[in-house]
């Protein structure tokens, strides 16, 4: 009995592959492997997770934005963000993984999101580098993703990637206002490059060698590229924008192969990597104990949208027997 | 009324990757009858992969606000669009 059942998931799971293989893309009520719906639910809500998470760092500075102008746009932009985690956590219900659960797994310290927000924001040149640097890896490594196989994740990336575009310009904006400011304002921007450019690459993931997921997740379509392939991308593309502003990338080791038009960048510190994600990073306690406060300072408001709801329930029978009569 | 059918709204994908779009409704007495309707009805030429019906009293409608006030959310935060930012000539990838 179990020899027939493993020979038709295995015809299933093959019948998929080939699917996948064709180009074709996955929707909520087909099958799929239960392993590819857990790399799914895997990188869905780390994705979901990230977008919320992402709101911490800026959100210290909305009110301590230099101008009216700027707290305007740094507002959107972390409005942007609370959306973003919305698109994506109704792709992870897609998946019957119900909100409140995945929440608890945040709350919990459980589920993961993008080491890089357990870095702090230091300074205003900060904000622009999150925009610039972070939201620029978040465009290299999400365009593809717009392609990815699951139907509901892919069609939540497209919107995702048209706001992106915002909120990277603007922190190149922001970084430009500053470089062509006093000498003072482009030392605080070369600080910041300083600190944000290293946790950026690290953004992409682990080298491809030990990221133990990658490879099936590629074959599912899940990822279109390795992790090391989209930090490649993002340094050549961004290494120019930081020279057009007269900073330095803090890498001694960076060069330009003249052979590939490539840039060879020097060694990243990934026991770095792995000490912020294993909790030691300067904000994980801080971002954990920031994600409590507003969900315990919020329960009154869940309260009474409940309590609204039920009183209205309650009315609305007597109001349509009123109508009818 | 004589007539106990209700309305049910139905959406169609056309193909896996794409949103289920609205195309009409149907008239009928139950889910089941809705569905059957809504196949009878919209898919008889073009190819479809799925079909949803919704019952039409489920839908909220944003019908009744105040139409500008409700959608009027760019006019003055045109900040909000990447090409608001100048790029400087020679930057690419932005």
């Amino acid at each position: 009995m179990s020899a027939v059942m493993s020979e038709q998931s295995a015809a299933l799971e093959a019948a998929f592959q080939a699917w996948i293989d064709r180009g074709d893309k996955v929707e909520s009520q087909d099958w799929m492997p239960e392993g590819y719906r857990r790399t799914l639910l895997r990188q869905i809500s780390q994705h979901a997770h990230s977008e919320y998470v992402g709101m911490l760092p800026e959100g210290f500075w909305l009110t301590r934005a230099p101008s009216l102008h700027r707290k305007c746009v740094l507002l959107a932009k972390v409005q942007d963000e609370a959306g973003h985690a919305q698109y994506l956590y109704s792709a992870l219900e897609s998946l019957g993984v119900d909100r409140d659960a995945a929440y608890q797994e945040l709350l919990a310290g459980r589920a993961k999101y993008l080491n890089i927000f357990n870095y702090p924001a230091l300074s205003w040149a900060d904000v622009g580098m999150i925009g610039w640097l972070t939201d620029g890896a978040a465009i290299v490594n999400q365009v593809p993703l717009s392609r990815s196989s699951y139907g509901p994740y892919a069609r939540a990336m497209v919107r995702i990637c048209q706001e992106e575009s915002f909120h990277h310009r603007q922190g190149f904006d922001l970084i430009r206002a500053l470089v062509e400011g006093t000498p003072e304002q482009r030392l605080m921007a070369q600080q910041a490059l300083d600190r944000w450019w290293w946790p950026t690459l690290m953004v992409f993931g682990p080298p491809d060698a030990d990221s133990p997921h990658s490879q099936q997740s590629m074959k599912w379509g899940i990822k279109l590229y390795s992790n090391d392939t989209l930090r490649q991308k993002f340094i050549d593309q961004t290494v120019p924008q930081i020279h057009h502003l007269g900073l330095s990338v803090p890498d001694p080791a960076l060069y330009l192969d003249p052979q590939t038009g490539r840039y060879q960048s020097g060694p990243i510190d990934w026991s770095e990597f792995r000490r912020v994600i294993m909790g030691e990073g300067q904000c994980n306690q801080h971002r954990l104990n920031s994600r409590r406060e507003s969900w315990e300072q919020g329960a009154w408001v869940r309260e009474a949208a409940a309590c609204h709801a039920a009183k209205q329930a309650g009315r609305s029978p007597r109001k349509e027997a009123e109508h009818a009569e | 009324m004589p007539n106990e059918l209700s309305t049910w709204e139905v959406f169609v994908r056309s193909q896996n990757g794409i949103a289920h779009r609205h195309i009409g409704s149907v008239q009928a007495s139950d889910s089941a009858m809705a569905l059957q309707y809504a196949r009878d009805v919209y898919t008889r030429r073009d190819n479809f992969v799925s079909l949803w019906v919704v019952a039409s009293e489920h839908v909220i409608s944003s019908a009744g606000q105040d139409l500008v006030a409700w959608f009027e959310t760019a006019h003055d935060k045109d900040y909000r669009q990447a090409t608001y930012y100048p790029v400087p000539q020679g930057v690419q990838h932005l």
